[in-house]
């Protein structure tokens, strides 16, 4: 059995409805779970970009994304690494306004994260940090360690390509001409 | 109507119901008089609409229709439209729908159809308007009928059938995400081609897909001109003549000896439209290592996904089958074909001849098939049901016309052998259609006969009776300790009910009769059924056991 890696899959798919519950049932059928979605407008007009990741080794990978690909409506399927991506995704940290005036080492730990505060109220602190996956965990283990959190929450991935421009508008543009 | 009229319908196969009413109404002026352009055949049972339908198309190579309503309507054609997925057969289910503004209220016989036909359907969509009447039916027809052919659901609102608009043909040929036919990669090919000039002891497995390409000649020139011995799997049986030389059988669990056993000594295997099931592979960790594998297929994601291969050439095999050919080497392998003899032999003194020219005991199905595939027509169509039957008639039958045999092999769909019969008689009405089918699946859609008896339609059903599920049955005495459970099956008298239906019938008990009885039933114009008493405790072979390795076949048990 190969080792298992976080793969990110990137999903083009025409903008009609059902197409989010066929693409999850590929990862269904072989009871992969997805460890983060996002699902928005790509920049080609009608067209929706879906950024997936899960745990797999790359025979499954392959065998999921070529399945996707195979829906009528899902134009392009491709699976990557993380070396292959530029990749963000944010979190959002809920903490204790309190603990945070009493504790100068929690505003010098978020500022080490590099993350902001985004409000401030008498009540509790909005954080706000962009970055990869770990920078994101650390943060909040960071800052559970003082007790300080009430809500955590991190987004989706969202990914573009570190190699070669994505060539979905050159495959529907090449379609059309042939079509 | 004049959506599916432009789509070149001829038959529709299909059951009224309340929220398909509307399309029936108009319907049924387009059945009689100086509108008439479609027969509707009448089933008695939704699931059988599906079967039929898709005995029709792979007769025809035309794309089979189905029109049925919401709710159990449509649920009852599911098992249908799984099957045509997993053997590719081209279909269109057209089923009513609650209106729009009443789906998601749990309305009377209201179903998420879309939602549960998804994931066993190449393609299934809501028509909500009128106005999209056109554009979807004409793309439900392109896609099943196009790349890999398969299923298409379409749910149809009842409003959107009542709604009045001006109509406006409209003919998909193109839909910018979805690739049929992808094109030929040169390199892919030319490494093809260099991989077979080379080998010594090359293989061909024939799939169905030869007959989607409608590739059956290029397929043979291809064979001809290196020399290739070629298995069949049990859908591509009829893409390759039985009497052809390089025909070296049926691939799989309880096909021929001598090339399950050759897989396993090949040093080339080139797969042609076929999707290494594991009734064909046995154990995948095992299965031809020693051979370099070359993958013809037309779907992308067949490639690698059961058996690596080391050269995928993704195409229509209608072009990768001539563009290989034209860079072979003229070869002969008579040494490695002579090779496969003495294990034919093996098989024939110790299988075969046993099965099919039995002295004493009561009768076995492989003799009865023998018998019928005999005295058949060249071009006779064979049905099968799933279990013993369709084992023993695929592997006793000969096959002499392409597009030949319907048959469930990837679903195993007991009960679809009657119903697909009918629709193969409509497919081809100038041709002989024979049913084998057991006790179990003969009563799995016995109200079809109703549909028989009413259409007249030319079905020769050879019912093999054993009292038995047989298939399970041998499974249970050969890995359940003998424990039969179940499997034991009390039969009504089939006299009667071929009486009650005004069917002609004929029971066969001794050997002796069969020939004349089988005589009889092909010389008797219109619908039969040949009751075959059948040895109880008969069991296929040879036989690979699952997820052994194909070189472990048994002859013997």
């Amino acid at each position: 059995m190969e080792e298992k890696k976080l793969y990110t899959l990137l999903v083009y798919s025409e903008n009609v409805a059902g197409i989010l519950n066929q693409v999850t049932a590929v990862f269904t059928r072989r009871q992969v779970n997805i460890e983060s979605l996002n699902v928005s407008a790509s920049s080609i007009p009608g067209v929706h970009k879906y950024t997936i990741t899960a745990w797999s080794d790359e025979d499954q990978i392959i065998k999921i994304a070529r399945q996707i690909e195979k829906k009528i409506d899902v134009v392009k399927a491709n699976y990557f690494t993380d070396d292959q991506l530029f990749i963000r995704e944010s979190g959002l940290y809920k903490l204790s306004t309190d603990m945070v005036l009493n504790n100068p080492e929690i505003s010098r730990t978020i500022r080490r994260f590099d993350a902001h505060m985004i409000e401030v109220n008498p009540t509790y602190v909005i954080v706000m940090k962009h970055g990869i996956t770990e920078d994101i965990i650390s943060l909040y283990r960071a800052l559970d360690t003082f007790g300080c959190v009430l809500q955590y929450t991190r987004s989706g991935r969202i990914a573009v390509t570190r190699g070669m421009q994505e060539q979905v508008s050159e495959f529907l543009e090449e379609r059309e001409q042939n079509g | 109507m004049r959506a599916l009229q432009a789509e070149g319908v001829k038959t529709i196969f299909g059951y009224p119901g309340g929220s398909i009413m509307p399309v029936y109404d108009a319907l049924f002026d387009y059945t009689r008089g100086e509108k008439k352009c479609f027969d509707h055949i009448l089933v008695r049972h939704e699931q059988g609409a599906t079967h039929a339908a898709e005995g029709y198309a792979r007769v025809s190579g035309e794309v089979g229709v189905a029109l049925v309503t919401s709710g159990p309507g449509v649920t009852n054609t599911l098992t249908g439209v799984a099957d045509a997925m997993l053997d590719s057969t081209p279909i269109v289910v057209i089923a009513g729908q609650v209106a729009i503004n009443a789906l998601g209220t749990d309305a009377f016989q209201e179903v998420d159809l879309v939602g549960v036909a998804q994931p066993i359907s190449k393609w299934s969509y809501q028509i909500r308007h009128a106005e999209d009447v056109a554009w979807a039916v004409s793309r439900a027809f392109y896609i099943a009928r196009t790349g890999r052919p398969g299923p298409v659901v379409l749910d149809f609102p009842k409003n959107a059938q009542i709604e009045e608009i001006d109509w406006e043909p409209m003919k998909i040929n193109f839909v910018r995400s979805y690739v049929p036919y992808p094109k030929l990669d040169a390199e892919a090919i030319r490494q093809a081609a260099e991989l077979i000039n080379n080998a010594k002891k090359p293989l061909a497995l024939v799939g169905q897909g030869v007959e989607l390409g409608n590739a059956q000649k290029e397929l043979q020139t291809f064979l001809e001109k290196a020399d290739i011995p070629a298995g069949r799997t049990m859908l591509g049986l009829s893409a390759l003549p039985s009497n052809h030389p390089l025909n070296v059988g049926m691939l799989g669990m309880h096909g021929n000896y001598a090339v399950n056993l050759k897989e396993q000594e090949c040093d080339v295997l080139i797969a042609i439209g076929m999707r290494f099931s594991d009734r064909v592979t046995g154990n995948t960790k095992t299965y031809a290592k020693q051979a370099k594998i070359i993958h013809l297929d037309i779907d992308r994601s067949e490639i690698d996904k059961n058996v690596k291969s080391d050269v995928a050439v993704v195409a229509d095999c209608k072009e990768s089958l001539p563009a290989i050919t034209a860079l072979l080497n003229k070869n002969n392998h008579q040494e490695w074909r002579d090779s496969f003899k003495p294990l034919d032999e093996q098989e024939r003194v110790k299988v075969i001849e046993p099965a099919i020219h039995p002295k004493e005991g009561p009768l076995r199905m492989g003799e009865v098939v023998n018998v019928v595939a005999e005295k058949s027509a060249d071009d006779a169509v064979l049905v099968t049901d799933v279990g013993q039957n369709q084992l023993f008639a695929t592997r006793y039958f000969k096959y002499h016309h392409q597009r030949s045999i319907c048959t469930s092999g990837g679903l195993g769909t007991m009960g679809y052998g009657m119903p697909a019969a009918i629709g193969a008689t409509f497919a081809a009405p100038e041709r002989t259609v024979c049913c084998f089918m057991g006790d179990g699946g003969f009563q799995m859609c016995i109200e079809e006969l109703g549909t028989i008896m009413e259409q007249k339609a030319p079905v020769k059903m050879i019912l093999m009776n054993n009292h038995y599920l047989g298939n399970v049955r041998q499974w249970q005495d050969m890995f359940w300790m003998r424990r039969k459970s179940f499997t034991k099956m009390m039969n009504p008298n089939y006299e009667h009910i071929a009486q009650g239906y005004g069917i002609s019938y004929t029971a066969v008990t001794d050997r002796k009769d069969l020939a004349s009885a089988v005589e009889k039933m092909l010389a008797t114009d219109g619908p039969y059924i040949l009751e075959c008493a059948i040895l109880e405790e008969d069991n296929v072979l040879p036989m690979t056991p699952p997820g052994m390795n194909v070189n472990e076949m048994m002859l013997e048990i």
